[in-house]
């Protein structure tokens, strides 16, 4: 008897650890090919030809960049506080990939299917905050302080405005599972109903993972790298394979709680054959190129209309929402039943 | 209880795994690359003069009131959540308790409005 229950017990460890991997190694894939895609789409606004020396098309360029950044030697600068300046970079990439646990590529394909999963993303993204303050205080130098302080605020501001949108699609759902909030959009993908949302969603998204033209804290003409001036080698490749794959988590998230998921556009059979995750793909691309697209397209805001956006239009503008939206369901007696 | 397992182990295990392949990174990365110091280059970042002065500057007192406004705003957006989520069940009752509570809450963000905390100048 015990012999069995431990067999099925490594059997269940066996299956976890095989979903990890078939989920982080394409994942670490996706985030040095959307290095690549940025130079290429950039290039492109530009008229220039972007990276196209190493490999065919210049494929190989992330390869080659990530093996000069790993062999690259690690400077611990001596005012540091060495302790909190390692465990900052670590603390930004675990986090960045830790919220993959609960997204939902295509029906079922996820590592934990919890009740609960966005309030996991939400949890998750407001850590994220901690690698950056930790990075810019252990570094003991001026530029990463205030970059670091810069992106703290600025995170925070717009995480409130994105907790509001998140209301307003659960008000429409009924639930905080996500792969119910998909099946919610069978008929209307939520981004025809709360389009403005959308866009609040969106930006708001841009903000928070510091990108174009919301990259203040790295803002190279006045705080030399931000907060990750001090850092070389591994250490900053870390926050910047974080910073990517914390972009495409929220092109994911936009995708799961806007665009229908992994559901097809239309509900034909022919495109309901075509497997989940390449809609789910498709879209999270969609949007992952809107945000290089933004980068290449705008300039850089300044800090005061940053914050003046972030308080003074998206957060009353998703708390009206957030009451309009309901109160239209009560009023229209639309609610989703099945608590 | 075994559910609770079932769901959570995974995602204990993948956080558990996402922070070694970190370790892992940052590790190789430093036995493999060539360890040079020398005192410049373990200087903080400064350019072309010596830093000068402590890095732990004061800073504006803004940022501290936007970190007690995020703080006000998202236990209201937590406080959001459980209730819309229960929304069809609490009915007309729970949804105008849930107006008079946003209604407190805005009156306290107009007053911060006009006092000028949401000020950058």
């Amino acid at each position: 008897m015990l012999d069995i229950i431990n067999y099925d017990a490594f059997l269940f460890l066996i299956t976890i650890f095989a979903k990890i991997l078939v989920l982080v190694i394409p994942l670490l894939i996706i985030v040095a090919f959307l290095t690549y895609a940025e130079r290429k789409v950039i290039a492109a606004v530009q008229l220039r030809k972007g990276p196209n020396v190493v490999g065919p098309f210049g494929l190989l360029q992330p390869l080659a960049d990530g093996l000069k950044l790993f062999s690259k030697e690690s400077i611990f600068p001596t005012v540091a506080n060495k302790f909190i300046f390692i465990l900052a970079p670590m603390v930004a990439f675990g986090l960045s990939i830790a919220a993959w646990a609960v997204i939902p590529v295509a029906d079922g394909w996820v590592i934990s299917n919890i009740n609960v999963g966005i309030l996991y993303l939400f949890a998750i993204s407001s850590l994220s905050v901690y690698g950056i303050i930790m990075a810019g205080w252990a570094s003991n130098s001026k530029y990463a302080f205030m970059g670091a302080l810069r992106s703290a605020a600025q995170m925070v501001s717009y995480e409130v405005s994105i907790g509001l949108v998140i209301v307003t699609v659960l008000v429409c759902v009924g639930s905080l599972n996500l792969g119910k909030i998909v099946y919610a959009q069978q008929n209307t993908w939520f981004i025809f109903p709360l389009f403005p949302m959308f866009i609040v969603f969106f930006i708001s998204a841009l903000a928070e993972t510091n990108r174009a033209p919301f990259d203040l804290p790295e803002d190279e003409s006045s705080l030399v790298g931000g907060y990750f001036t001090e850092y070389s080698s591994m250490l900053f490749a870390m926050f910047f394979l974080g910073e990517y794959a914390a972009m495409i988590m929220m092109s994911g998230m936009t995708t799961i709680l806007f665009l229908g998921g992994w559901l097809a556009p239309f509900d034909i059979a022919l495109l309901n054959k075509v497997p989940g995750i390449i809609w789910f793909a498709g879209k999270t691309s969609l949007i992952l190129f809107l945000f290089l697209w933004v980068r290449a397209t705008f300039p850089r805001f300044r800090y005061d209309q940053l914050m003046r956006i972030g308080w003074k239009v998206f957060l009353p503008l998703s708390l009206l929402w957030v009451v309009l939206t309901s109160g239209f369901l009560i009023v229209f007696d639309l609610l989703p039943g099945n608590v | 209880m075994e559910s609770l397992y079932i769901e959570y182990l995974p995602i204990a295990i993948f956080i558990a795994f996402a922070f070694g392949l970190a370790i892992l990174f940052a590790l190789s990365s430093w036995l493999i690359g060539k360890q040079l110091p020398d005192s410049e280059k373990l200087s903080p970042y400064e350019c072309g003069f010596e830093p000068f002065e402590d890095a732990r500057i004061q800073f504006d007192v803004r940022f501290y009131l936007v970190a007690i406004l995020f703080i006000i705003f998202d236990l209201e957006v937590a406080f959001l959540f459980p209730w819309a989520v229960s929304l069809s069940n609490i009915g007309i009752l729970g949804f105008i308790s849930m107006m008079i509570f946003l209604f407190l809450l805005t009156i306290g963000f107009v007053y911060e409005w006009k006092k000028g905390a949401l000020e950058w100048d």
